[in-house]
């Protein structure tokens, strides 16, 4: 196979697992799109505050930290231990569940039947608090995580091309597992939404709030437990984007790259949001190989918006969204 | 009129047992408009009680405070012989008050066979974990929760769209759905606003054929609403009239079809 064609199919597959990345940040949005019509703008700073929380927890830091020092004028720095990955994402579960119950208990349930727009803002408002917080609470340095995922190039992918190819395709382990841990997350998402009554109470509580109530269904614990699940989602993308690229501020910003994602595969469906985000991710690094050298690179930067554009103009539901019919 | 008689069966050998639901002085008021004025009635274990009245008489608020949808500023609802406190509607539903909707609130995106199961989702017990893979008592329960369902859907000659879309669905269907839906859930008091609203005569004949039998079959205790009474007097045991959120007539359909309050409110009256 000409080399030309062996670089394509490289690039491909790279980008098929960032498209996975992507999806696991998109697939946030969507469980709580759909469970209660709010658009969660925080969604990406949930996934900053959980990587820093399991960072943190995992490092023995003391929460509020500066602040306590700074107020009684003590010198604590760390606890001095470290705690186990595992043990650690157990905590950052809790510590998201617990999030998911005060947002609800603070905020939600006082915005029950408001306009979408009102918990749109509300989100916003949320995604700021929930920045300083991380800030107050874990401090703004950037952090290395390391919960134990391999990293690196595949040797063994690259060996075995290379003797079949003559040419050995780099993909990198992390890549490799977070697309496993994503089939992993997404094929308990979907037994959990169509075989427990939970998720079956979940569903129908995004279809219908008044019939749901009618059937016995608390909006209060669907919508915690919708928030939970949308916390514990943006941990695990906390963690695959963490362990890439560092826990940073800037990790808050993937959410603007599940913004497309969803445009293109709608924002009630999972498996649109998994679709989308290898559209993008296969998208944009085609793109960049074959258009990009002649337009001077960077298009990754635009691409995925373009294309996102395109679908608003031709098909607003996106690929797999519910058809907005509107009766007269 | 309170119709202060024991347990008693009825001329078709249905049994009529004690006061199930005693609505004590409900007074609701939205703002400065008293929606319903000081109402009290009851409904019998057993029986099927009609709450009728022209557009905007307060039968639907009534519905909403029985189902919990709404609370009364003033008065008491007696549930089972005790009072109950301010519930929200989830709970209501799960002390075994079941509804329907004027407008139909189906689960669109879900299939007929899974909107009627979400009727049984307070009786499942098993954990969550255990139900996402779908073993030991799970299976179980899921097995048995779906013959249930699978019952209330020959009963009610709606097996042909077990597997469809509801949203796909006409409208009389639809109603039939919910119907099961609240069904489903067993409850010990059905609650059904307008179950024959915008239906042709057909329709509302199969309808009314379904509540007798769900009536007489099941033993369910039915309260309905519904504004076209001609098909009300031939079904229901007992009539309370609404008009202008006050209660004109409550009896036989016999004795409020010669209330004269009653044939006022629907016919007019002339003012001289």
């Amino acid at each position: 196979m000409p080399d030309q064609v062996l670089f394509a199919l490289e690039v491909t597959i790279n980008g098929l697992m960032a498209g996975v990345l992507y999806a696991l940040v998109a697939l946030g949005f969507v469980l709580i799109f759909k469970a209660s019509g709010i658009f969660n703008y925080a969604q990406g700073v949930m996934a900053l505050f959980a990587a820093l929380t399991l960072v943190g927890i995992m490092e023995g830091q003391v929460p509020f930290e500066h602040l306590i020092n700074a107020t009684f004028g003590t010198g604590i720095h760390g606890f001095g231990w470290q705690v186990p990955a595992i043990l650690a994402i157990v905590l950052t579960v809790v510590v998201m569940v617990i999030f998911a119950w005060v947002v609800n208990w603070l905020v939600l349930r006082h915005l029950v039947g408001q306009e979408p727009i009102i918990l749109f803002m509300a989100t916003i408002g949320l995604a700021y608090f929930l920045e300083g917080l991380g800030d107050m609470m874990w401090g703004s340095d950037i952090r290395t995580l390391d919960v134990g995922l391999p990293q690196g190039i595949n040797t063994l992918v690259d060996q075995v091309t290379f003797d079949a190819f003559g040419y050995g395709l780099f993909i990198d382990n992390l890549d490799i597992s977070a697309t496993i841990i994503a089939i992993v997350l997404v094929a308990a998402l979907v037994a959990f939404s169509q075989y427990t009554k939970e998720g079956r109470a979940l569903r129908a509580v995004a279809d219908d709030h008044q019939a749901a109530l009618s059937v016995g269904i608390s909006l209060n614990f669907i919508w915690v437990l919708t928030w939970s699940i949308a916390g514990f989602v943006a941990l695990v993308a906390g963690i695959v984007w963490g362990a890439k690229s560092g826990v940073q501020f800037s990790l808050s910003l993937i959410a603007l790259k599940a913004l497309p994602v969803l445009m293109l595969g709608g924002f009630t469906s999972i498996p649109g949001a998994i679709v989308g985000g290898l559209i993008i991710g296969v998208g944009e690094k085609l793109f960049e190989f074959w258009v990009g050298p002649l337009v001077g690179g960077a298009t990754e930067n635009w691409f995925a918006y373009v294309l996102a554009l395109v679908f608003l103009v031709f098909r607003p539901q996106g690929l797999f969204g519910e058809r907005i019919i509107e009766r007269v | 009129m309170k119709d202060t008689r024991a347990a008693h069966v009825t001329a078709d050998g249905r049994t009529i047992g004690d006061v199930i639901l005693d609505l004590r002085g409900i007074i609701l008021r939205f703002g400065g408009v008293e929606a319903i004025k000081d109402i009290s009635f009851d409904i019998r274990e057993g029986e099927i009680r009609a709450i009728i009245g022209p557009n905007g008489a307060g039968k639907s608020s009534m519905l909403n405070v029985i189902s919990g949808f709404y609370h009364p500023q003033e008065g008491e609802v007696w549930f089972r012989g005790e009072k109950r406190p301010p519930m929200k509607p989830y709970q209501v539903a799960r002390s075994g008050v079941a509804r329907t909707f004027q407008n139909i609130a189906l689960f669109d995106g879900m299939s007929v066979l899974d909107n009627i199961m979400t009727g049984r989702l307070n009786d499942m017990k098993a954990g969550m974990l255990a139900q996402a893979i779908w073993k030991g008592r799970a299976e179980r329960e899921e097995i048995e929760n779906r013959e249930r369902v699978e019952r209330i859907i020959d009963f009610l000659e709606i097996q042909h769209i077990r597997k469809t879309p509801v949203g796909r669905l006409p409208y009389g269907l639809k109603k039939r759905v919910e119907l099961a839906r609240a069904l489903a859930a067993e409850p010990d008091l059905l609650l059904l606003d307008e179950p024959m609203a915008g239906m042709n005569v057909e329709e509302k004949e199969d309808m009314s054929r379904y509540i007798l039998d769900v009536n007489d079959e099941l033993g369910t205790t039915i309260a309905l609403i519904e504004h076209d009474m001609g098909v009300v007097m031939d079904i229901s045991d007992r009539v309370v009239v609404m008009d202008y959120g006050r209660k004109i007539g409550d009896g036989t359909p016999d004795e409020v079809r010669t209330n004269q309050e009653v044939i006022d409110a629907y016919l007019g009256v002339a003012h001289d």
